[in-house]
């Protein structure tokens, strides 16, 4: 990873605890969610049904759920568990000064 | 290493417990003996395959290949000839050894054959042409010889019996069923049901004869008719023995293990006075009782599964109440409990229309449902079903319990439905897509509910659901352990909920995972509801998590479908002012306010306005938040009154605005809408709202309850008539607490009111004959005095970013302005 050091998309207090905020990468809307367990978790920030806000979903440690129509994400993966297309999900993490990081792809 | 699992039987039951401890973790060395050579496939199907609507492939439950997968050391064609339980040993007939550290028997039961003279041929088995119907290879032969041949007896006029000469129409010209007792199905019917089955069966071409003893089996060779003890010979060439089963306990019997019917098991389906040794299924007897159906199989599986695992140490087996739901030989078919009445004064309902082969009985003790048959028509069966189960109070106009009286129209039966029929209309879900979530292995109704999302809408084609989820499952449909639940997420019903959050004090969201949950695991989708129960109960001393809260209650305003949101000042009964109406007019214009709409509920919508955008908008309006997103009291909606209304009888408009202003912004299970109106002629809407009001002459109030006007329709319940409006807001503060405090999350009040019983409803809150009406009193006082317009909360948020837009950049499906 030397040299990438990814998108710093800003403090991990601008996102309380358990919620999630809407970032833009590269153009490209993130939805990132602080979860209760302490890690954070970005996926793709339109649900493929109807484009819902998933930021403004509910989560649990596994699990977003769209505030439209109730579809179900897996967090970690985008997997949808209710039947619709999957999100994209993008590595991410919080670096040592509190900032929440994306990281790029890791090419092969 | 891991302790050694023997299982005899490759059935039913071995393999679903096998499941069951799999998927508690596992934990064995698992080795299964069967003495059929196949793998693991439904029995119940049989008949499926006999009629021909079926293809053999279509019933194995489990191939070879998920045997290896999960480690499975699996012997077909093996029969267990002796269990060794003091070197904990089984020996095959081949005399190969198998030693264990436990060993569970589920060796199901066998097709019992009445001693009837020349059935046997000494030296082969049965005589030629003479059939039992129990494997697939008993099917298979019947079938193949049934195909060269023209006549059949069937004797046996149970169900496998129904069965039996139903499927066998589909390979030869001729089927006569030959029943000892005098009606068929007599273990599950009464005499007159059994009667009108009959009628059913005879138009399907079928000849039945009852009160019929088969005294011998004629034929030199092969099989050319039966003789009844009445002298009447039968001619024919095929005889199917359909005369009941019994369990396959030899093996255990002869191992000395104690054998009645069945092995006889403790309520750890642990055989007696034997540590190690378990029995599952058809060959186990439970308390006095052998089961042949397949849900009491389940709930052992279960049970065996967490006690071996050790997953609950406390699991106990308790016995089933059986009810069964069936289509015999093309006639739906349900029997739960008893018969008949036995006692006298238990309570029978009978209706019978032998012209359509309906016939309905019910048997009611104690104001209980004990017992309930049902031929030709189901559709109550899984109201019924419910009932007997769980002993719900019962509808005081018991004619409710056979018939839907003043509902939707008579349900399309599920098998009837085309595969592309559109089950759920709000989620635009179709009967093949259900079919297919079961077919993919998922059997409980909620399961399939959250997989398609069918019947997560409005919820009125929830019953079809579950009847289509119950069809595709074959009768192997599973009980939803989650039904009774608050929320999904934490196992237990409401009382015992509130008793835990109350016992260990937990007063945040998180707290009651981290608390109530086994291994703390949080879930989204019960955040909300727990939320709503908290703060119901601890009022102040509420915990709040904002992340516990719904969107909608995070920002005080509705989600609109294009991620923008909704505001509806709160208007109390629908009364304004010009100088309100030209504020929100300024309001809306300054900020191009997409859409200005009056309400159902009395009241002006702001729609189309972008989240960040909601402090100064509630900030210019100056108003109170309508509580028009919560699930929470909303609205009291009025006609204009006796003030002005030339029939007004009462002061409907003065009466509704006080009740607004006591009751705003209370949280519940489900919304709840208000009414109050001036006369029986109903202008507000009163008959049909969660509380509503009505104006009766001499000065006095009628107070309907349970009332609904959405995609489900009901006329409230009279719950009381007083003589003042003190009155209506002190019944109005008790019954909404009581709801608050008793309905299930999102039990709107058209659901509770019936659940729980007007007559109840009526001793708790008007005539308090619980003693519970001061405490009622008591915590509705207390969250009123706890209210706080949410709509003060904009000048500083009270998360970061609590109004920031989720709003995506791409473009969404717009709602266009008008």
């Amino acid at each position: 990873m030397n040299g990438l050091r990814g998108h710093r998309l800003g403090s991990l207090d601008e996102i309380p605890v358990g919620e999630g905020r809407t970032y833009t990468v590269d153009g490209e809307m993130v939805a990132v969610f602080r979860l209760r367990d302490g890690s954070v978790r970005a996926v793709s920030a339109l649900c493929p049904h109807r484009g819902g806000p998933l930021a403004d979903g509910q989560i649990d440690n596994t699990v977003v759920v769209c505030p439209m129509h109730l579809f179900v994400f897996d967090l970690a993966t985008g997997c949808s568990l209710s039947g619709q297309p999957d999100l994209t999900s993008f590595p991410v993490g919080v670096d040592a000064d509190r900032t929440i990081v994306i990281y790029p792809e890791v090419s092969p | 290493m891991a302790p050694r699992l023997v299982v005899i039987g490759n059935g039913m039951a071995g393999v679903r417990t096998v499941e069951e401890i799999l998927a508690r973790g596992g934990g064995f060395e698992i080795t299964v003996f069967g003495d059929e050579p196949y793998g693991n496939y439904n029995r119940i199907m049989l008949s499926n395959v006999l009629a021909g609507v079926q293809d053999e492939a279509g019933i194995f439950l489990n191939d070879l290949s998920w045997y290896a997968d999960n480690a499975i050391t699996l012997h077909t064609g093996t029969r267990i000839a002796r269990i060794d339980r003091f070197a904990k040993q089984v020996y095959a007939e081949d005399g190969s050894a198998t030693a264990y550290d436990k060993l569970i028997i589920a060796t199901g039961s066998r097709a019992f054959v009445p001693p009837i003279p020349g059935i046997h041929r000494p030296g082969r088995g049965y005589h030629q042409g003479v059939f039992a119907f129990r494997t697939l290879d008993d099917t298979r032969a019947m079938i193949r010889y049934a195909r060269e041949h023209e006549r059949a007896v069937v004797i046996g006029g149970g169900l496998l019996g129904l069965e039996a000469a139903r499927g066998l129409q589909n390979h030869l010209g001729h089927v006569t069923l030959v029943h000892a007792a005098g009606h068929l199905m007599n273990a599950q019917l009464d005499a007159q049901g059994g009667a009108i089955l009959r009628r059913s069966v005879e138009q399907l071409g079928i000849d039945i004869v009852t009160g019929a003893h088969t005294t011998e089996i004629l034929g030199k060779h092969e099989v050319t008719g039966v003789r009844l003890k009445d002298g009447r010979v039968l001619d024919c060439d095929v005889v199917v023995v359909a005369a009941g089963i019994r369990a396959n306990a030899t093996v255990a019997e002869t191992a000395g293990l104690v054998v009645e019917r069945g092995i006889v098991v403790d309520d750890q389906m642990r055989a007696q006075d034997e540590p190690d040794i378990y029995a599952v299924g058809e060959c186990a007897q439970h308390r006095g009782e052998t089961y042949g159906l397949v849900a009491p199989l389940w709930e052992q599986a279960k049970v065996l599964a967490d006690h071996l695992t050790g997953r609950d140490p406390h699991a106990a087996y308790h016995g089933s109440r059986v009810a069964t739901k069936l289509k015999v030989a093309g006639v739906d078919v349900a029997a739960m409990g008893v018969k008949e009445a036995e006692r006298d004064d238990d309570e029978t309902l009978v209706f019978s229309e032998p012209r359509k082969g309906i016939y309905k009985s019910v048997v009611i003790r104690d104001g209980r449902l004990i017992g309930a048959t049902l031929v030709g028509d189901v559709s109550k069966v899984a109201f019924l079903m419910q009932a007997f189960d769980r002993g719900l109070a019962l509808p005081e106009d018991r004619v409710e319990l056979m018939f839907d009286l003043g509902g939707p129209p008579a349900e399309v039966s599920a098998a009837e439905l085309a595969d592309d029929a559109q089950v759920c209309n709000c989620n635009g879900v179709s009967k093949a897509t259900i079919v297919q979530t079961v077919h993919g292995g998922c059997r409980t109704v909620s399961g399939v509910m959250d997989r398609t999302r069918a019947g997560k809408g409005c919820g009125t084609c929830k019953g079809l659901v579950q009847q289509i989820v119950e069809w595709a499952a074959g009768g192997e449909a599973e009980e939803d352990p989650g039904a009774s639940w608050y929320v999904p997420g934490v196992p237990m019903p409401k009382p015992e909920l509130m008793h835990a959050i109350r016992t260990h004090g937990l007063r945040s969201v998180s707290s009651v995972f981290a608390t109530l949950v086994p291994g703390g695991e949080e879930d989204a989708k019960s955040k909300m509801g727990l939320a709503s129960l908290l703060k119901m109960m601890w009022g102040a001393e509420y915990v709040d998590e904002r992340d516990a809260r719904f969107i909608n209650d995070r920002v005080h305003a509705n989600i609109q479908r294009d991620g923008t949101f909704s505001v509806v000042p709160q208007m109390k009964g629908g009364v304004t002012t010009p100088a309100q109406l030209r504020r929100i007019a300024e309001v809306a214009e300054r900020h191009d306010v997409p859409m200005v709409k009056l309400t159902g509920g009395q009241r002006i919508d702001l729609l189309g306005v972008p989240k960040e955008k909601l402090p100064q908008i509630w900030a210019e309006l100056d108003m109170p938040s309508g509580y028009a997103y919560g699930k929470s009291f909303r609205t009291v909606k009025t006609c204009v009154g006796s003030d002005y209304c030339r029939f007004g009888v009462g002061d409907s408009t003065a009466l509704g605005i006080a009740i607004e202003e006591r009751f705003q912004g209370i949280e519940g299970p489900g919304k709840m809408k208000l009414a109050v109106t001036g006369c029986p002629r109903n202008c507000a809407e009163a008959y049909v709202k969660d509380l509503g009001v009505v104006a009766v002459d001499g000065g006095r109030w009628e107070i309907y309850v349970g009332g609904a006007a959405g995609a489900h329709v009901r006329k409230g319940d009279l719950l009381a008539t007083v003589g003042s409006a003190d009155e209506v807001i002190t019944l109005t503060g008790r019954f909404l607490q009581y709801y608050r405090e008793n309905a299930n999350w999102l039990e709107r009040t058209y659901a509770f009111v019936p659940r729980v019983g007007i007559e109840h409803l009526r001793a708790i809150v008007v005539d308090d004959a619980e003693g519970l009406a001061a405490d009622l009193d008591a915590a509705m006082a207390a969250s009123v005095a706890g209210y706080r317009d949410p709509w003060k909360e904009r000048a500083e948020p009270v998360t970061p970013g609590q109004f920031r837009t989720s709003l995506p950049l791409v473009v969404l499906p717009q709602v266009p302005v008008r």
